[in-house]
């Protein structure tokens, strides 16, 4: 069901845990229907030094979250902001389709993020 | 690695004796059982013996017993037939929330049929009470139908009962027994049921053979129709060899039954002990009167489908009711049934025993589950509670 890239992602994902000294952190979704997303950005010269992620969800979303994380750090922000749903799954070599909507957060609470820490800078 | 198979509510391997009988009507007595020669003769008589032996396994008569190809076939058999047998007595139909997607997806095809469906609640331990079952009775009611046991939390409902009020109405009771027959004493006469449904690869027989027990006298309208075959009730050719395996599995079944359960209730104890020393892991589903191979929980903080992943990858199978595990994508109907709220029903993990799990896979299995666990609340933002937890609104998903 899912690719043996998303299997790695979620078997050994990358960047798991809280960031306390974070610049910009981003929630998206809710337990109550699906999947919980919390992206943690650390910023320096509008450059995305690290990131970090917390899950709540299914495979495919905790594989995201993984992903995600792993392609934001090193990008400038307005990089970042062009990772997309689609961009994310190709990543990963495809997701089932009814996990594309309910499961592929990973963008949405990136761009939050990024939003949290651009507001914080005013 | 290890396999260790903790599904056995989603279905049963093949008993190898079961095979063995099976085989020779795929080769040699290929007949069709109308035929009036002999391999016809022969596939008849192999069909006759094995309702025989699914009428023994549940204390019915060999006419009573009308093969079917799934347990879904059979509900959808009982309800609409039934239903379309009674119209002119009434119109209105009871059953529970609870209920399999067969009976339930059945009722509301009923509905748009111009009958009229009430969905009795359960308790927190998901039992039907059947002081509702009395009081929704009204003048048109003709049919009830209540799941003997629940596949998702296993528990076991006051079918005799219900059967009683059914009885002492007038009414006719149908249960859906696909989860319990062949892993508890299953008795239609002490059960008052009408009608019950069955199937086969819930008790180590194949896929593809199941049957609906109808009491002597009740009318059903088929739902096939076409030739003779089960009485004219059930046209189509027979799948013979699936029935001989069905007919196989009840004789062991009910040969089988006590050392069944005498050995697999205790591993079941045994994983539910354990699997609650860990911390906001909360058993489904009633603590006594429930299936005795059956384990259903609800982990809090974690999702129901990473944890069969990992569960999976550790050569442990088992189910959940997440919304996520679903094709759906919604949480179980049975989770929200009996009050478990919908974040919470997310981490629901079902574990089903059978005959050949050992104590070796227990002791596997409680010492992987809780890794498994703090492994996935590792990665939970929600590991420390569920504050802050309203997120966005479901919509923004969808």
């Amino acid at each position: 069901m899912y690719s043996a890239k998303v299997m790695d992602h979620f078997t050994n994902p990358r960047n798991v845990g809280e960031m306390p000294d974070a610049d910009g952190i981003g929630t998206e979704g809710n337990p109550v229907c699906g999947d919980v997303m919390k992206i943690y950005i650390k910023v320096n010269d509008d450059k995305i030094t690290d990131a970090k992620f917390q899950t709540f969800g299914c495979g495919a979303a905790i594989a995201v979250s993984s992903m995600v994380t792993e392609m934001a750090k090193g990008m400038t922000l307005d990089e970042a902001l062009k990772i997309t749903k689609a961009s994310l799954a190709e990543a990963l070599d495809g997701l089932p389709p009814q996990k594309m909507h309910c499961s592929n957060l990973g963008a949405d609470a990136l761009h939050k993020a990024i939003e949290d820490y651009r507001n914080k800078q005013k | 690695m290890k396999k260790i198979y903790l599904d056995h509510v989603a279905t049963n391997p093949l008993h190898p004796e079961v095979l063995d009988a099976m085989l020779p009507y795929f080769k040699e007595h290929y007949g069709n059982p109308l035929s009036i020669y002999e391999p016809g003769m022969k596939a008849r008589e192999a069909i006759e013996n094995a309702r025989e032996s699914a009428a023994a396994l549940i204390n019915a008569k060999p006419k009573e017993i009308i093969f079917t190809a799934s347990g879904a076939e059979s509900n959808n058999f009982a309800l609409k037939g039934i239903a379309y047998a009674g119209q002119g007595k009434g119109k209105h139909i009871i059953v529970s929330r609870i209920e399999h997607h067969s009976i339930l997806n059945t009722a509301r095809f009923l509905e748009k049929a111009g009958f009229a469906v009430t969905y009795l609640p359960v308790d927190k331990n998901g039992a039907v009470n059947p002081v509702d079952v009395d009081k929704a009775i009204t003048k048109e009611t003709i049919l009830i139908s209540i799941i003997h046991a629940s596949p998702e939390i296993g528990t076991i409902e006051p079918v005799a009962e219900i059967g009683q009020i059914a009885r002492e109405n007038g009414i006719i009771f149908h249960t859906d027994a696909v989860s319990s027959v062949g892993n508890i004493p299953v008795d239609v006469q002490s059960l008052n049921a009408d009608l019950l449904s069955f199937a086969a690869h819930q008790f180590y027989g194949p896929k593809g053979a199941a049957a609906l027990y109808v009491k002597e006298g009740i009318r059903i309208v088929p739902l096939i129709y076409g030739g003779i075959q089960e009485g004219g009730r059930r046209a189509g050719t027979e799948n013979v060899p699936a029935i001989v395996g069905m007919g196989k599995a009840a004789e062991l079944a009910k040969r089988d039954m006590q050392k069944r359960i005498d050995h697999i209730s205790p591993l079941r104890d045994k994983l539910i002990g354990n699997a609650l020393k860990t911390d906001k892991v909360l058993l489904t589903g009633h603590p006594e009167k429930r299936l005795p191979n059956h384990a259903s929980f609800v982990v809090e903080y974690i999702e129901g489908e990473a944890m069969l992943l990992l569960l999976a990858a550790k050569g442990i199978y088992s189910a959940s009711g997440s919304a996520c595990s679903s094709k759906a994508l919604k949480a179980s109907p049975v989770l929200i049934s009996i009050g478990v709220p919908a974040h919470l029903a997310q981490g629901s993990v079902v574990f089903t025993l059978g005959e050949e799990t050992t104590e070796d896979d227990i002791n596997y299995f409680n010492e992987t589950f809780p890794q498994i666990i703090s492994r996935l609340r590792e990665i939970s933002p929600y590991a420390k509670g569920w504050e802050g937890m309203e997120g966005s609104a479901c919509t923004a998903q969808k």
